[in-house]
């Protein structure tokens, strides 16, 4: 379960600021080598050899478009003298994903690359199939052996995909931003505002203040005991609500709550952290959604997935007007809802 | 009311548009009495800043009466006369409160745009994109004004529109510029670019005590101007001689201690530099052409500070970035704190130290804007500045 990330945040798992630390220097460590005893440029004696294979096979292939257009021309059944000058550019393709297949340490890219060169030769043949005067049965041929040579491209690429990346172990004072958990949509924001932390705490502690910033959000609930009841604004004039209970808080650093009982799960923290030299304080969000299965959970999910960060961002930039401004600050061209140019709205668009 | 609105590049219409009305607490509506036309507008009409839209009132220099305040508003009342700086700013976020007024943290509700384009966002500003705002500008009848206890200052009845209208942007943009040279006695600054910021500027390093202020433009009438009323010592006319040879020459091979660029983002080169920055960014390859730039760099001695106040939009290429490491140079820049040179700057109005109603060559009404967008974009009889009044 993705959301227990939050659930379990215990006073003493939380450093004093969260904010990555450089890592002590060991000097028993020594940094300083000397160069490798069998140093290789394009270190690509461990590629797996059928990559290697259709590396070479793009750079055949390439060339033999651009020097011998009509030998291929023959070859897959078309007019020799027709498609010289498109025989050139789908050569220079084929070179220049070989060559990078070749020299790449992991030409992921590139084979993809290729998959996309397959679709694109593959269309072509089977336009070409339809045009009077060619030859179908070679064609027929041609685009089979494609079709081959792209079932091998797929294999590679989705292998190479999956693999996994080299250095992204997790050292010691190096930072990452936080990836999706579980398939669940994990979004995350952050901003400072110009006031102490305890006012920030004190704002963000009470969720009826959350409407105002927070653009999805019809209406905030609170039923009580850390318990409080949300409304969010859907399309079609629909409406998703739900019951959302505050699982963790921890005066002035940080408040996390968890929906109870719908078809979506909706997590949320906020943390507050003094900003360096009396900057104010920094506010990270982060949210995430899982459904709940059924499809009417995944589709909420689908929905949120939509949500993209700026959104989040956006909000968080009404609740630093509202903490240092106290309101949101509107232009004319924002004032209402859609595209409006920079100038004053009617009474009528405003109502809208 | 009236306003002038942009409806695509070259093309502006001065139409009905609606009143403007209170939409935060802090806002202010000031009917306009005097609003002036800025170089940096032309860049707008001339469609090289993205996000514009048609229908967007135009207009970030303006004064007028205040006529209605919101229900938060202390400081100013309705009947105050005031000038209005063109950048938005709040006051209450911490690059207010460190005197950066135009890089106010709250006052561009579209932060999101121009964060995607520039990696953080400024402040809003008046009639100029949606990236900035989305903000109605000022050359219109009536201008809704954010913040009304921020930015608006007052300004006394015994001085006429045209000594104080600039206060809201030229003239504080001029004397940051010749602020951020860092001027000690003796030193030689260059300006290039003698528009009205350029002649601002010129004016203002001889106020820091510059001994040796030296004026580059390619306008005749703006070089005698430049000499005459903001008191240049010599100027240059680069479509006549060689900028670079000419600096060195009047700076005994040094090169000018600091150099200004008033120019921006339609910087005009002469020659095969010039036709490629044009090609380039009329293919929006480069946004911006920045031929005057690279030769204020280039010009500018050893060690010395290249203070750029002209404006410039995106991503440019051929910047001599190595000129500029391997020469030890400062490069200091940013769109004006106006907030913070209004009250001081106005001191200087009162003591008569100047009159900044010398950029003044055209005053037309309102309705005349498409004809002041037209001669001065294409300098046409001597245009320097041109003031619209309802």
């Amino acid at each position: 379960m993705g959301t227990e990330i939050y659930r379990d945040v215990e006073v003493s798992d939380l450093p004093a600021s969260q904010r990555p630390r450089r890592a002590q220097r060991t000097t028993t460590d020594a940094a300083v080598r000397g160069a490798p005893e069998h140093y290789s440029e394009s270190q690509n004696k461990d590629k797996d050899p059928v990559t290697q294979a259709l590396g070479w096979f793009s750079v055949a292939l390439g060339a033999a478009e651009i020097f011998a257009p009509r030998a291929v021309a023959r070859l897959i059944g078309v007019n020799e003298d027709e498609h010289r000058g498109l025989f050139g550019v789908y050569g220079v393709r084929e070179i220049i994903a070989g060559v990078g297949i070749l020299t790449r340490p992991k030409p992921t890219y590139w084979m993809w690359n290729r998959v996309l060169g397959d679709t694109i030769d593959i269309a072509t043949l089977l336009r070409a199939m339809r045009t009077p005067g060619n030859n179908r049965l070679r064609l027929a041929g041609a685009t089979a052996a494609v079709l081959g040579v792209t079932a091998l491209d797929i294999a590679c690429s989705v292998q190479l995909t999956s693999e996994k990346r080299e250095g992204s172990g997790h050292d010691e004072g190096s930072f990452m931003l936080p990836e999706t958990v579980d398939g669940t949509q994990l979004l995350s924001a952050v901003i400072t505002v110009n006031k102490p932390v305890e006012e920030v705490y004190a704002f963000w502690k009470d969720p009826a203040n959350y409407p105002q910033f927070m653009s999805a959000l019809d209406s905030v609930q609170i039923t009580g005991d850390g318990g409080s009841h949300w409304k969010v604004k859907a399309p079609i004039g629909l409406t998703v609500e739900w019951d959302a209970q505050v699982v963790n808080d921890i005066p002035n650093e940080l408040i996390a709550w968890e929906s109870v009982g719908s078809d979506v799960n909706n997590t949320g923290t906020v943390r507050f952290r003094p900003a360096t030299g009396n900057r104010g304080t920094e506010v990270e969000l982060q949210t995430q959604v899982k459904p709940k299965g059924g499809p009417v959970g995944a589709k909420i999910a689908e929905l949120f997935a939509a949500v993209p960060k700026t959104q989040l961002m956006n909000d968080l930039r009404r609740f630093k007007q509202l903490i240092e401004v106290g309101e949101v600050v509107k232009s004319d061209a924002t004032a209402v809802s859609g595209m409006h140019p920079a100038r004053p709205p009617k009474y009528s668009e405003m109502e809208a | 009311m009236r306003a002038t609105c942009w409806e695509s590049p070259k093309h502006l219409k001065v139409e009905d548009v609606p009143d403007p009305k209170i939409l935060n607490d802090g806002d202010a509506i000031v009917r306009i009495t005097s609003t002036a036309i800025c170089g940096s507008d032309l860049h707008l009409f001339n469609g090289f800043v993205p996000t514009m839209e048609r229908g967007d009132i135009l207009g970030h220099e303006f004064m007028g009466e205040i006529v209605e305040v919101g229900k938060k508003v202390k400081k100013v009342k309705v009947g105050d006369r005031v000038v209005v700086p063109f950048p938005i700013a709040c006051g209450a976020c911490w690059s207010c409160q460190h005197d950066m007024w135009s890089l106010c943290e709250n006052s561009n509700p579209n932060a999101w745009i121009a964060e995607k384009m520039m990696g953080h966002s400024p402040a809003g500003v008046f009639g100029y994109s949606h990236m900035l705002g989305g903000f109605a500008g000022g050359q219109a009848e009536y201008a809704r004004v954010p913040f009304a206890d921020v930015g608006p200052l007052k300004v006394p009845e015994d001085l006429a529109d045209d000594k104080v209208l600039f206060l809201s942007d030229i003239f504080p943009t001029g004397y940051m510029a010749a602020e951020m040279c860092d001027i000690k006695p003796g030193d030689t600054v260059a300006v290039f670019g003698c528009g009205p910021v350029g002649q601002f500027a010129i004016a203002s390093a001889r106020l820091l005590g510059a001994e040796y202020v030296i004026a580059i433009d390619r306008f005749p009438y703006r070089l005698q101007m430049a000499r005459e009323r903001a008191e240049a010592d010599v100027t240059i006319n680069y479509e006549e001689t060689s900028v670079l040879e000419a600096l060195k020459e009047l700076t005994g091979g040094r090169g000018p201690d600091a150099c200004i660029d008033a120019v921006g983002l339609e910087a005009h080169t002469p020659g095969l530099q010039g036709l490629y920055d044009k090609a380039k960014q009329s293919m929006r390859w480069e946004s911006d052409r920045i031929g005057a730039l690279r030769q204020a760099i280039l010009a500018c001695r050893n060690g010395g500070t290249v203070s750029i106040v002209g404006v410039y939009g995106g991503y440019d290429d051929k910047f001599p970035l190595g000129a500029v490491m391997n020469r030890s140079l400062t490069i200091k820049t940013g769109q004006c704190h106006v907030h913070r040179y209004m009250k001081p700057l106005l001191e200087h109005i009162q003591n008569g130290d100047i009159d900044p109603s010398f950029v003044i060559t055209h005053k037309m009404s309102l309705e005349d804007a498409p004809v002041g967008y037209d001669i001065f974009n294409h300098k046409e009889d001597d245009c320097l500045k041109v003031v619209l009044q309802a």
